[in-house]
């Protein structure tokens, strides 16, 4: 009994690194503190009432950016940890499947676990306050996505204290990521956390195109609507095509681990590379539906802070909508080197370097848009500066990549890895920053503190290119990614060491962003005016933090930058004020069926994680018993009376 | 939001029947390739060209039953996303035929 007991322990949890138990310690110490302050401050049903159970967007994309943002610190300690390794060579601070799991591990967080949520943080917090909209078209449903994104993303951490990580590559390619290659639990905590997320990102997907196309205040033609509610759109109709591809592949994948199917066999009539035809064929959509929003972001902020319309709205709406088709027929770059016909790859490297087009485009109406503004150089402004000089590097670095017979030096070797961080870290991460620091005050009432931002933001912008520079020429070097170590007569000792350097350069930069925060709760500048930037559109005319029903009386939209026409015709003494007529308010109610319904998910992921179908019988029958809960619940709306309303407004120093 | 305005009943998402029809033709569509190919019955042409009759035949069934693409106020959204729908799918049939047939060894 013991025996068996010693032996299930000895394989059920990860053993014999000390870096490991070093994690659990803290993992359990953590949770200890976690409960022990909830317990001692009665804060449990505080917890469950004002959070677990939301269905507020606001409060939604908070917990997202919290998740995110614990993600990025989990993601660049894995990324810390490989930069360690390789800062000298024959280094036996990992060894190499220790390193195999981490670059796996650092990959998958950082897009799906990081980027993702960062990207649905900024969706919720500002999407319905941009329309004049109350809240998503399907509250119940966003928090569901949270949860369920939430579950899958702990499914997929635990896996490096239970079970063990997975260790084939971000993407998973096969035959490594069977059965016969990696036969612990790894790969299938790869497949379940993903699956469960996915799911969650789908819907959220459906959630934002509906919200678009049905909520926005009356008078919003969609020709009149801010242009990061049109970034939304376009990732979103990426996310609805290409989130079911993942899906199908990796339960594919599934199906090869677990009951013996032979879709990406070597055998048996089965082929590894339509796994990679599939995965990427998610793959290459999904860097744009992470990129897309920032180029939204970036919009809005070069448009307040230059004080001008943005420059070429309308081409800027085709580039988006434009990239939303075209990112569908690139994918197959990503494995020119495989072995197709020659018509294939000309068709590939074709289209490829057509996306780059629309980018280009939005590009000069950034910089045309600043042209002669009146530019203040904050904090959201200067990420937007900084991401463009290295977005247009990481942009021409990939388009040498998709010359096809280049492509054959270059491919997975230090380059490419230098190129792909270029545009996720310079445009994906630079963006979403830029965004939080520029929508924070809407949602948290006061504005980041500019010094310590600037501090965070040198750290990071020189941190960069003292990283990954040295990298593109690592590559020409002979480099080749996922390489765990080296010895000192390749030459390449010295730029690694720079490129470690400068790793921790941006970890000193996040750390000074973590105190940003810390600091600015506390001693924050308030902001009591609703629109601390001199903003133009809707989310910047009800005040900080937003109420919980958005707005009190619903806008009436007749220009596009609205609010910006509203302050000028106020300036001008040309503004007719109507008398608001407040109503009751309809809002949907809390459910905590969200949160259930994940939890069980956890259970059936886990249960096929390890195989132990009896657990994921459970699981599924508590989803269903949640579904079916739901279907029979009616009593799921209520109305905010007059009186709350303008009780909620005047204490925020409104009078309506 | 807005389930009071949604539900008013002015119009009705299919009726129990629609949705039972529905439910058991995609599950007969689903377990006909599975017989056919656990039993290898067909040669392997013939299974394949079922395999692929059963495919479009459950897309069509999907649309018209769960999807309820005949309804709706505003046919145009529908009949946009359906085209850019049909437009990747047939991306992903055909152009992973064409990378991968030339792999035929
Ligand atoms: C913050 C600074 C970062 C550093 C220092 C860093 C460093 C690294 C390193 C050393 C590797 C492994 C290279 C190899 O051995 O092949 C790697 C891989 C990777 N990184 Fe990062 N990274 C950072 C941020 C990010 C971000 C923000 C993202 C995505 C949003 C990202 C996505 C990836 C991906 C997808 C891989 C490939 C993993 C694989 O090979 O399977 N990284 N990174
Ligand atoms: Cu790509």
């Amino acid at each position: 009994m013991w025996e068996n007991i010693k032996d299930f322990a000895s394989t059920f949890f990860v053993t014999g690194d000390p870096l490991i138990y070093g994690a659990d310690v803290s993992i359990v110490l953590s949770i200890i503190a976690i409960v022990f302050v909830l317990t001692k401050y009665k804060k449990w049903g505080w917890l469950w009432r004002e959070w677990l159970t939301t269905v507020d967007h606001k409060r939604i994309g908070i917990m997202y950016l919290i998740a995110s943002l614990l993600m990025l610190f989990r993601g660049g300690v894995d990324a810390l940890l490989m930069r360690l390794q390789l800062a000298f060579p024959n280094v036996e601070f990992l060894n190499s499947e220790h390193y195999n799991a981490i670059f796996t591990t650092h990959g998958t967080i950082m897009i799906l676990f990081m980027a993702m949520p960062m990207m649905f943080a900024l969706f919720n917090m500002v999407v319905p306050l941009q329309l004049g909209a109350r809240d998503v078209a399907y509250p119940f449903l966003n928090a569901l996505s949270f949860w369920l994104f939430m579950l899958g993303a702990m499914l997929f951490n635990i896996s490096f204290v239970i079970g063990g990580s997975p260790d084939a590559g971000w993407l998973s390619y096969p035959p490594l990521s069977q059965n016969e290659f990696s036969p612990g639990p790894g790969q299938n905590f790869y497949i379940w956390g993903i699956q469960i997320s996915g799911i969650g990102s789908l819907a959220t997907g459906i959630n934002f195109i509906v919200t678009i196309l049905k909520m926005r205040a009356p008078g919003m033609k969609l020709s009149k609507m801010p242009l990061f509610s049109w970034s939304v759109l376009s990732s979103c109709i990426m996310i609805i095509f290409a989130f079911p591809i993942l899906t199908v592949t990796l339960a594919l994948l599934f199906l090869d681990r677990f009951a013996g199917a032979h879709f990406f066999t070597m055998d048996g009539g089965g082929n590894p590379m339509m796994y990679l035809n599939l995965i990427w064929m998610w793959g290459h959509p999904e860097v744009y539906i992470v990129v897309v929003p920032a180029f939204g972001i970036f919009s809005e902020i070069v448009a307040t802070f230059s004080r001008k319309k943005i420059f070429g709205y309308k081409s800027m709406v085709w580039a988006m909508m434009i990239i939303a088709v075209v990112s569908f027929f690139t994918w197959a770059h990503h494995f020119f080197t495989m072995g197709t016909s020659a018509s294939v790859i000309a068709f590939f490297a074709i289209s490829t370097m057509i996306v780059g087009i629309p980018t280009g485009v939005k590009v000069f109406n950034w910089l045309f848009t600043m042209y002669r503004g009146r530019i203040s150089f904050k904090q959201p402004m200067l990420w937007t500066i900084a991401f463009i000089p290295c977005f247009v590097i990481g942009g021409a670095t990939g388009v040498m990549l998709a010359v096809a017979p280049a492509d054959y030096q270059y491919h997975n070797s230090y380059f490419l890895v230098a190129h792909f961080h270029q545009v996720l870290i310079g445009g994906v991460v630079f963006g979403y920053l830029a965004g939080i620091y520029y929508w924070w005050p809407k949602l948290f009432g006061f504005k980041l503190d500019e010094k310590l931002g600037k501090w965070g933001f040198w750290f990071w912008n020189i941190g960069f290119y003292v990283c990954f520079m040295p990298q593109y020429a690592l590559g020409f070097m002979g480099m080749t990614r996922r390489y765990y170590t080296y010895g000192w007569d390749r030459g390449w000792a010295d730029l690694n060491l720079v490129s470690t350097v400068g790793a921790f350069l941006m970890g000193i930069g996040f750390i000074f962003q973590v105190w940003q925060i810390a600091y600015s709760i506390k001693n924050g500048e308030r902001d009591t005016t609703g629109d601390p930037w001199n903003g133009r559109t809707l989310e910047w005319s009800i005040p900080s933090p937003a109420p919980f029903y958005n707005f009190a009386v619903v806008p009436q939209v007749k220009e596009m930058d609205d609010w910006w026409a509203t302050k000028e015709a106020k300036a001008n003494g040309t503004y007719k004020e109507e008398p608001a007529k407040l109503e009751p308010i309809h809002m949907p109610k809390n459910s905590g069926i969200p949160f259930i319904m994940a939890n069980f998910w956890f259970l059936v992921g886990f249960g096929f994680t390890f195989g132990w179908v009896w657990m994921a019988v459970i699981g599924f029958i508590g989803v269903f018993a949640c579904m079916w809960a739901r279907s029979f619940q009616y009593d799921t709306d209520y109305y905010v009376p007059v009186e709350e309303v303008r009780r909620t407004e005047a204490s925020l120093g409104r009078v309506v | 939001m807005a389930q009071h305005q949604n539900h008013g009943g002015h119009h009705s998402h299919g009726s129990m029947k629609e949705y039972v029809i529905g439910f058991i033709l995609s599950i007969v569509l689903t377990i006909i390739p599975l017989v056919l190919v656990m039993n290898s019955i067909l040669s392997k042409t013939a299974t394949m060209i079922t395999i692929l009759v059963m495919a479009v035949l459950q897309f069509v069934v999907q649309l018209v039953f769960f999807m309820h693409i005949r309804e709706g106020e505003k046919p145009r959204y529908n009949v946009q996303t359906l085209i850019l729908g049909l437009v990747i799918v047939f991306t992903i049939v055909a152009g992973s035929l064409w990378i991968m047939l030339f792999n035929k060894y």
